[in-house]
C-alpha cells in the first residue's frame, strides 16, 4: 500500500529535480490568457472617475451627462461617500461602462463630482506629524547597557513607500448569465474571491459566483479580494445586462492598488569591542496611507540583543492605501536593522562577515545562519574581495560587499484537492488554487506524478476555478506547502483505491504493491507488474476520485510541512563616486526552504526576488508632491523597475541537505525578497566608505552622502 | 484620449496647410512615441493629428563630401546604423544608444526627438507646461530633482528632453524648416531651441504650422563624444549629458564646443567650458578644469544641486573620450 509520507531522497524521480515550469511555453508564446485578455461577446469597457483632491468633502456626483452619451450603457456612483471625505487622489467615486474603451474614457470625463477641498497631509518623513500614541517596547535595561558599551553607534535610515506595480493591473471581467455571476479576475485567492462584496453588487448569491483565473500577472499580496474595481464591474455588468471589463490603468494601478509602507528610523546600537551586541534603541516612523501601521520588528532576526527599546510612530497621510507586499514589514525591518548593524561593524573596524557570524548567535537559528553565511561568502569570493569600510583602491569606481540575513514562516495553508484516475489511464488533479507565476501548476503536477509513478505529462492540473475543491489564497508563502500536501494525500488515496482493484488480478494483497515508472508492481517481486494503462482499464467504467485535505497543524505534526526559514544574501556592487551611480556586480542568495519540490522553480523564485530587490534598492519609490498630494511618478517612466541589464550576475544556492529536507515543505515566496535592500545598501557603504542612509540608492542620494562625508 | 481627425498628407506643403495657426489645435505625428502618450494622458487634445508618415522625402540619409543630410522622419535606429554617421559623429550615435530601448529607437524619429515635449512630471500630471497651481510654481516648492540648474529664471524650470539636441549643436548642425506654401527656412541647431515664456509658446522656434524636415551636419573632422550619466541601463532618461567637439592638432584643441543636456529648458552650450578647451593641451587635469568651468553660472533649485557634480564629471569624461577617439 502506498503511504503519503514523502518518499526518501534516493527514491524520488521528480520531486527535488530541476523541472521546467509547465506553463512556460504558453506564456512565452503569448497564448496564456490573462484577465486583460478575456473578451466576452458584447463586452463593455468600464472606466473610473476618481478624486483629484488629496482630501475633500464629496458634495455631489452627477452622472447624468455621461449616462446620456451614445454608447454608454451603465453608470455607477458611490453615494455612500456623499457628505464624507475622500482621502487621497485617485479614490474612486464613480464609473461608467460603454461600448468602447474610448467612449468610456470620454464619458468618465463627463461625470461631475463636486468637492469641498480640505487641508491634506502627504508627508511621511517627519515623525512629529504622527498623531497616535506611539507603540513602545522595552526589554532589559537599555540605559545601563549603553553606559557600559564600548561603542555607541547612531544612524538614521529610511526606506520609502514603493508600490506593487503589478505588470498586470488589478481588475476583472464580469458577466451575469443564467442567474450566475461569472468573473475573470486577476487574483491571488480563487477559492475565497467570491465574497459578499461582489455578491451584493451583482445580487447573485455567493454559491452562484463562478471565478476563473488561469494566469495572473503579479499580485505580491495586493490581490486577495475583489476590491472596489471588482464590486463596480459586477454592479455595472448587472445594470447593463452585458459583460464588463474593468482593469486599472497604469497610473491608478500605482496610485491606489496597494503599496508597501515606508519606514524611517533613528537607531542607536551599543556594542563591545569584540562585536558583542548589548543594546539597541530605535525610533521608527512611516506611513501606510490613512490606515495600517509601522514596521516594528527591530532588531530583525538578531532579536536576542538583551537590551532593546523601540518607539514606533504611525504617520497618517492622504495617499493611496497600503496592501500586503511580499513579506509584509520584513524588508523594512531588515533594512533598518542590518544597516545599523553594518554601521556598528564599521565603527568597530571589524570585518563584516566576522561581525555577522557573531551577531547571528543572537538569533533563533544561529546554526543555519552561520552555515549560510559561510556558503554565501564562498560563493561571492568574500575572502578575496573583502575590505573594511571604504574601498582603499584609487580610481573613481569603488567596489564593496554587503550582507544581510532574513527569516519567514511559510507554513502551508489549508487546501483540498481531488485527484481522479480514469479508466483510460488519464489522471487529473483539481483544486481551487492559483498560479501567480510561481510554478504552482508545475509543483502540483510533480507531486501527483511522483505519487503515481507516472511521467509529468500524464497528469492534468486543473486550478484557477472556485468550482474546484477549496484551497487557500496564495500569500505569505503558504501555497507550496498547502497544495503539495493536499495533492499528495489525494493521489495516494486514489492510488490505493486502484491497488485494491488491481491486487486480486496480480494475486497479491494491495499493500504489496507500488507504482513506479508507469507500472504497478509487486514491491518485493518487481517482475510481477502491470502497466498503468492496463491497470486503469480494470476500473471498467468507473473513475476513482479521492479528496486530499491539508490541515496545516496536523500535517506539520506529521512532518509533511513545517515553517521558519533562514536566508543570507550578499551583494557585490560598484559605485562611481564621481556620478553617484551604483551598479550591481553580483548578488548571492543562500536560502533554506525545507524539502524542495521543484529545484528550478524554487531557484526562479529567488532570482525573481533578487531582481525585485535590486529594483527597490536602487530605483523604486513612490514620489509624492506634498503640496498637491499627487503621486508624481505614477507611470513606468519615473517609477523605475530594474531591467535585465541592471541586475548583475545572480547566484542562488538552495540548502538541500538531508537535515533541511527532513523538515518537510516550507514556502519560499517571501523570504528571498527581504534582504536585497539591506545587502545592497551595506555593500554601497562598504564601497564608498560612508552610509547612504535612504533607499533607493540613486545618484542624487549617493552624491549627497559622499559630499557630506567629505569623500568628494 | 479625445477623438480627433487623422490626416496623412503626402507632401510637406499639404501637411503645412493641414496644420493650424495656433499650438494645440493640431499636432504633428512622427513615430508617435511621445505624442501618443501625451494624447492618452490628455496633456494635449488636438482636433486634428497630421501624420508625416507618407511624405517619402522626409526619410533617409544622404551622405555628401562635406555634410550628412538627415530627413526628419529617419528613425533613430536608421541613424545609428549609417556608416558615415558612425564614422564622423560618434557623439550622436552615443546619444541615441543611451535611450536604451529597441522599441523607441526603432519607432522614434530624429525630428520627433528634437521636437519632443518636456518630461517634467508636473507638466505630465496636468499642471501645465510650467507646473503651476494658481500663482505657485509647484516645481520650485515641490520635487525638482530632475529639473533645470541653468536657464531657470522661470517660468520654465523643466529640462529639454532631447539627447540629440546637444549633440547636433556641438556638431554645428543646421535644421531646415518648411512652412505654408512651400516656403522653407534654415536655422542653426543652436538657435532652434528656446525657452518658452508663456504657456502659448513651445520649446523650439517652430511655428505651429511649420515642419522640421531636414538636418544637415557638416563633416569637419572634429573629435566628438557624448557622455551621459544614467542610472538604469535599459530604457531610461539621463540625469545629465555632455557633448563636446573640437579640432585637435598636436594635442591642442581648437574650435571647441561643449553642450550640456538635461540641465536647462534648452540644450545648454557652455561658453566657459568651450573657452577652457580652446588652445589648451588636452589631458586629465585640463578635462577636469573644463568640467569645473561648465558649472559656472548654475543656480540649482532646492533638490537638484547634485547635478553640478554630474556636470563636472560628464564634461570631463566627454572631453577625454573625444580626445581618445581615433
Ligand atoms: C522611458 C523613455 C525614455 C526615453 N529616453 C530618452 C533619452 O534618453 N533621450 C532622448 O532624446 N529621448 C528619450 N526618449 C524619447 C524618445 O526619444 C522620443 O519619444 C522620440 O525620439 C520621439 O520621436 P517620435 O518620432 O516618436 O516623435 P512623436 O511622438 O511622433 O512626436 C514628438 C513631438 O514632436 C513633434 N514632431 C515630430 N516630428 C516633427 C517634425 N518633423 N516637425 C515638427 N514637429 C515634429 C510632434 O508633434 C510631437 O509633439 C525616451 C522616451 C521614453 C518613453
Amino acid at each position: 500500500m502506498a503511504t503519503a509520507k514523502w518518499p526518501a531522497i534516493d527514491k524520488r524521480t521528480l520531486i527535488g529535480k530541476r523541472i521546467d515550469r509547465a506553463d512556460g511555453p504558453v506564456k512565452a508564446a503569448g497564448v496564456a490568457r490573462y484577465s486583460f485578455d478575456i473578451n466576452r461577446p458584447g463586452m463593455l469597457w468600464a472606466k473610473l472617475v476618481v478624486s483629484p483632491h488629496a482630501r475633500a468633502e464629496l458634495v455631489s456626483i452627477d452622472v447624468s451627462e455621461a449616462a446620456s452619451m451614445p454608447g454608454v450603457k451603465a453608470t455607477w456612483k458611490d453615494d455612500s461617500l456623499l457628505g464624507k471625505e475622500v482621502q487621497y487622489i485617485g479614490q474612486i467615486v464613480a464609473a461608467v461602462a460603454a461600448e468602447t474603451e474610448e467612449i468610456a474614457q470620454e464619458a468618465a470625463g463627463k461625470v461631475k463630482a463636486q468637492y469641498k477641498p480640505l487641508a491634506h497631509q502627504a508627508n511621511d518623513r517627519d515623525p512629529t506629524l504622527s498623531k497616535d500614541k506611539p507603540a513602545t517596547r522595552n526589554t532589559g535595561n537599555v540605559d545601563e547597557a549603553f553606559a557600559k558599551a564600548d561603542v555607541k553607534v547612531e544612524g538614521e535610515y529610511g526606506i520609502p513607500v514603493i508600490t506593487h506595480c503589478c505588470l498586470e493591473s488589478h481588475g476583472q471581467v464580469a458577466e451575469l448569465r443564467n442567474d450566475e455571476l461569472h468573473v475573470w479576475p486577476s487574483t491571488q485567492a480563487v477559492s475565497s474571491y467570491a465574497d459578499v462584496s461582489i455578491s451584493d453588487a451583482s445580487g447573485v448569491p455567493r454559491n452562484k459566483i463562478r471565478v476563473d483565473c488561469q494566469y495572473m500577472g503579479g499580485g505580491f499580496g495586493s490581490k486577495f479580494n475583489p476590491g472596489k474595481w471588482g464590486v463596480i464591474s459586477s454592479a455595472l455588468a448587472k445594470q447593463a445586462g452585458r459583460p464588463v471589463k474593468l482593469m486599472l490603468d497604469r497610473d491608478l494601478e500605482l496610485m491606489i492598488a496597494g503599496n508597501r509602507p515606508s519606514a524611517f528610523a533613528k537607531i542607536k546600537v551599543g556594542a563591545m569591542k569584540d562585536g558583542t551586541l548589548t543594546a539597541m534603541e530605535t525610533e521608527v516612523w512611516g506611513t501606510a496611507g490613512m490606515g495600517g501601521g509601522v514596521p516594528q520588528q527591530i532588531p530583525y532576526v538578531i532579536d536576542r540583543i538583551p537590551n532593546v527599546r523601540l518607539t514606533a510612530k504611525r504617520i497618517q497621510t492622504n495617499r493611496g492605501p497600503a496592501a500586503a507586499w511580499r513579506a509584509p514589514n520584513h524588508p523594512q525591518s531588515c533594512f533598518l536593522t542590518m544597516s545599523a548593524l553594518a554601521d556598528t561593524a564599521a565603527a568597530l573596524k571589524m570585518d563584516e562577515l566576522e561581525f555577522f557570524l557573531k551577531a547571528v548567535q543572537l538569533s533563533a537559528r544561529a546554526e543555519v545562519y552561520s552555515e549560510e553565511l559561510r556558503i554565501a561568502a564562498d560563493l561571492i569570493g568574500y575572502k578575496q574581495k573583502a575590505h573594511l569600510r571604504g574601498d582603499p583602491s584609487g580610481g573613481s569606481v569603488k567596489r564593496g560587499l554587503g550582507m544581510s540575513v532574513h527569516t519567514w514562516g511559510g507554513r502551508g495553508h489549508p487546501s483540498e484537492c481531488d485527484v481522479t484516475i480514469n479508466p483510460d489511464g488519464s489522471v487529473e488533479a483539481k483544486l481551487g488554487s492559483q498560479d501567480l507565476g510561481t510554478g504552482n501548476r508545475t509543483v502540483i503536477a510533480i507531486v501527483v506524478a511522483e505519487t503515481l509513478g507516472l511521467p509529468l505529462e500524464a497528469v492534468r492540473i486543473e486550478i484557477g476555478r472556485n468550482a474546484y475543491p477549496t484551497s487557500g489564497g496564495s500569500g505569505g508563502s503558504t501555497t507550496v506547502g498547502g497544495v503539495s500536501t493536499s495533492s499528495r494525500f489525494a493521489a495516494t488515496d486514489a492510488l490505493n483505491a486502484l491497488f485494491a482493484v488491481v491486487a486480486p488480478k496480480m494475486g497479491v494483497q494491495p499493500d504489496a504493491l507500488e507504482a513506479n515508472g508507469g507500472y504497478i508492481r509487486q514491491i518485493d517481486k518487481p517482475d510481477n507488474r502491470i502497466s498503468w494503462r492496463n491497470a486503469c482499464a480494470l476500473l471498467g467504467v468507473n473513475s476513482i476520485t479521492k479528496r486530499g485535505v491539508n490541515v496545516p497543524g496536523e500535517s506539520e505534526k506529521q512532518g509533511f510541512i513545517s515553517q521558519g526559514v533562514g536566508g543570507v544574501q550578499m551583494a557585490d556592487v560598484s559605485v562611481d563616486i564621481e556620478t553617484g551611480v551604483a551598479t550591481i556586480n553580483e548578488m548571492v542568495a543562500v536560502q533554506d526552504c525545507g524539502m524542495i519540490i521543484d529545484l528550478k522553480t524554487a531557484e526562479s523564485q529567488v532570482y525573481g526576488s533578487l531582481i525585485m530587490g535590486v529594483a527597490y534598492a536602487l530605483y523604486e519609490e513612490a514620489i509624492y508632491d506634498l503640496k498637491t498630494g499627487r503621486m508624481l511618478n505614477a507611470d513606468m517612466e519615473f517609477y523605475r523597475l530594474s531591467g535585465l541589464k541592471d541586475v548583475g550576475k545572480l547566484k542562488v544556492h538552495m540548502m538541500t541537505s538531508k537535515a533541511y529536507d527532513d523538515r518537510g515543505i516550507i514556502g519560499l515566496g517571501e523570504p528571498p525578497v527581504i534582504s536585497p535592500g539591506a545587502a545592497i545598501a551595506n555593500a554601497v557603504a562598504n564601497a564608498v566608505g560612508v552610509r547612504v542612509p535612504h533607499l533607493p540608492l540613486t545618484p542624487d542620494r549617493v552624491i549627497a552622502a559622499l559630499q557630506k562625508g567629505g569623500i568628494i | 484620449m479625445k477623438s480627433f481627425e487623422y490626416a496623412i498628407p503626402s507632401s510637406l506643403e499639404e501637411a503645412s496647410s493641414l496644420l493650424a495657426q495656433s499650438w494645440g489645435e493640431t499636432e504633428i505625428l512622427a513615430g508617435g512615441t511621445d505624442l501618443v502618450t501625451s494624447l492618452k494622458q490628455q496633456v494635449t487634445a488636438p482636433k486634428r493629428v497630421v501624420s508625416l508618415r507618407n511624405i517619402s522625402s522626409l526619410k533617409g540619409i544622404t551622405v555628401q563630401r562635406q555634410s550628412v543630410r538627415i530627413g526628419a522622419m529617419t528613425t533613430l535606429a536608421d541613424l545609428t546604423a549609417n556608416s558615415a554617421v558612425k564614422e564622423h559623429f560618434p557623439a550622436l550615435v552615443k546619444a541615441v544608444q543611451g535611450i536604451g530601448s529597441q522599441q523607441i529607437i526603432s519607432a522614434g524619429t530624429v525630428g520627433g526627438d528634437l521636437c519632443q515635449r518636456p518630461r517634467c512630471w508636473y507638466y505630465r500630471n496636468g499642471f501645465g507646461l510650467f507646473g503651476k497651481q494658481g500663482d505657485t510654481s509647484l516645481v520650485l516648492e515641490g520635487d525638482n530633482r530632475y529639473h533645470a540648474i541653468f536657464g531657470n529664471e522661470g517660468p520654465a524650470y523643466f529640462v529639454s528632453a532631447s539627447s540629440l539636441g546637444p549633440a547636433l549643436i556641438a556638431l554645428g548642425a543646421t535644421l531646415k524648416i518648411s512652412g505654408t506654401k512651400g516656403k522653407t527656412r534654415e536655422v542653426a541647431a543652436r538657435e532652434f531651441f528656446r525657452t518658452p515664456k508663456s504657456e502659448s509658446e513651445r520649446e523650439t522656434v517652430l511655428r505651429p504650422n511649420e515642419i522640421l524636415f531636414e538636418i544637415t551636419i557638416p563633416i569637419r573632422g572634429l573629435k566628438n563624444a557624448t557622455y551621459e550619466v544614467r542610472h538604469r541601463q535599459g530604457l531610461d532618461w539621463p540625469y545629465v549629458t555632455a557633448t563636446v567637439s573640437f579640432a585637435l592638432k598636436g594635442g591642442t584643441a581648437s574650435n571647441a564646443s561643449v553642450v550640456l543636456g538635461h540641465v536647462a529648458p534648452v540644450p545648454w552650450p557652455s561658453a566657459a567650458a568651450s573657452k577652457a578647451l580652446n588652445g589648451a593641451r588636452i589631458d586629465a587635469s585640463l578635462a577636469a578644469k573644463c568640467g569645473q568651468a561648465a558649472t559656472e553660472g548654475a543656480k540649482p533649485l532646492s533638490g537638484n544641486a547634485y547635478k553640478l557634480q554630474l556636470v563636472k564629471t560628464a564634461v570631463k569624461r566627454a572631453v577625454l573620450d573625444a580626445a581618445a577617439a581615433a
